[in-house]
C-alpha cells in the first residue's frame, strides 16, 4: 500500500510533498518528542505528529519515512512544506486527533508489515 | 577504500540548518555503498550530536573521518559545557529551552541514541568553554 492510497482511505488532505506519493508504507509511528522518533521509526513508515517545523524534514529524510500525517488539522510551516516538496516526503493532514489517526492507520498497515 | 575527510561548521541556535552536516554524510556513505543498518547508526548518532551543538551551545566543528574500518566524527562546540556528564547522559534530563521543548527536542534522549549507536563515544567537556565528542561507528563486524 502506497502513500497516495493511505491518504484516501483515512481522508486526509495532501499538503505538500506529492512527488514522494507512490512510496510503499509498511508501517506508522506516533510521537513528537524528535529524539524518540530519531531513535525508534524505522524506514517507509509513516510518522504520526503534531510538530509543523521544518525539522521534521530533515528527519524523515534522515531515516527514510515514507510520509508525515500532521494530526488535528495542523499545517506545515511554509519553510517545512517547502522542504517537503524538495525532498519528496508527503505532508498529510487529518482533522482526527493522534489517538484516532494511529487506530485507523493501525488498522489499516496491520497485515501490512 | 581511500580516506576521506568531511568537515562542517554548525551555529548554534539555527534551528533550520539542523540535520545538513549529518544528510551530508548520509548521501556520502550511501555513494560508497556502507550497509544500510551501518548507515542508520550513524546518521542517529551523529543527527544527535549535531542538534545538540544547535540547541546548547554557540557554534561547532563536526569532522567526519571514513576510512575501510570505521566512521570517526568529532564534534567540538564552544559554548556552555556540560557541569555533570554522568547526569547529561541520564535518558529524560535536559536542560533544553521552553521553546526548543516545544519543538519536540529536548526529550534528555540524544547523548542515550549517541552511546547506543556508537562502538565508542567518548564525551569531555569543559564548562563555560565548551563540549566535544567523538564517535566511532565500526564499518565491519558491525555490534
Ligand atoms: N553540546 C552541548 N553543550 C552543552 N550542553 C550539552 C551539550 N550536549 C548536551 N548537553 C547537555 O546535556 C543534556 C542532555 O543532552 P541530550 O542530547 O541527551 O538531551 P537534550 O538535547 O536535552 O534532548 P533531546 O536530545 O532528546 O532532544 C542537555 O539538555 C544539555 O544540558
Ligand atoms: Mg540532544
Amino acid at each position: 500500500m502506497n502513500v497516495k492510497d493511505i491518504a484516501s482511505l483515512i481522508n486526509a488532505k495532501v499538503v505538500s510533498g506529492q512527488n514522494g506519493l507512490d512510496k510503499e508504507v509498511t508501517g506508522a509511528y506516533t510521537s513528537d518528542l524528535l529524539s524518540n522518533v530519531m531513535a525508534n521509526i524505522e524506514e517507509n513508515q509513516i510518522w504520526i505528529t503534531l510538530q509543523t517545523h521544518k525539522n521534521i524534514i530533515a528527519i524523515a529524510s534522515l531515516k527514510d519515512i515514507a510520509a508525515i500525517i500532521l494530526v488535528q488539522d495542523l499545517l506545515p510551516s511554509e519553510e517545512c512544506a517547502e522542504q517537503s516538496n524538495i525532498e519528496g516526503i508527503p505532508i498529510l493532514s487529518t482533522s482526527l486527533n493522534a489517538y484516532q489517526i494511529s487506530g485507523k492507520l493501525f488498522e489499516i498497515l496491520k497485515n501490512n508489515a | 577504500m581511500t580516506a576521506m575527510q568531511l568537515k562542517f561548521h554548525i551555529e548554534g541556535g539555527n534551528f533550520t540548518k539542523a540535520g545538513f552536516a549529518s544528510s551530508e554524510v548520509k548521501k556520502y556513505l550511501r555513494k560508497i555503498n556502507i550497509s544500510n543498518e551501518t548507515i542508520k547508526r550513524i546518521v542517529i548518532a551523529m543527527y544527535e550530536a549535531e542538534v545538540n551543538v544547535v540547541a546548547h551551545a554557540y557554534e561547532g566543528e563536526i569532522l567526519v573521518n571514513i576510512d575501510s574500518k570505521k566512521v570517526d566524527i568529532s564534534v567540538i562546540d564552544k559554548g556552555p559545557g556540560i557541569e555533570d556528564i554522568e547526569l547529561a547522559m541520564k535518558e529524560g534530563f535536559s536542560t533544553a529551552s521552553q521553546k526548543v521543548r516545544e519543538m519536540g527536542f529536548g526529550a534528555g534522549m540524544g547523548l542515550s541514541n549517541i552511546k547506543r549507536n556508537a562502538n565508542e563515544f567518548i564525551i569531555k567537556s569543559q564548562p563555560g568553554e565548551g563540549t566535544s565528542l567523538n564517535i566511532i561507528v565500526y564499518l565491519n563486524n558491525v555490534n
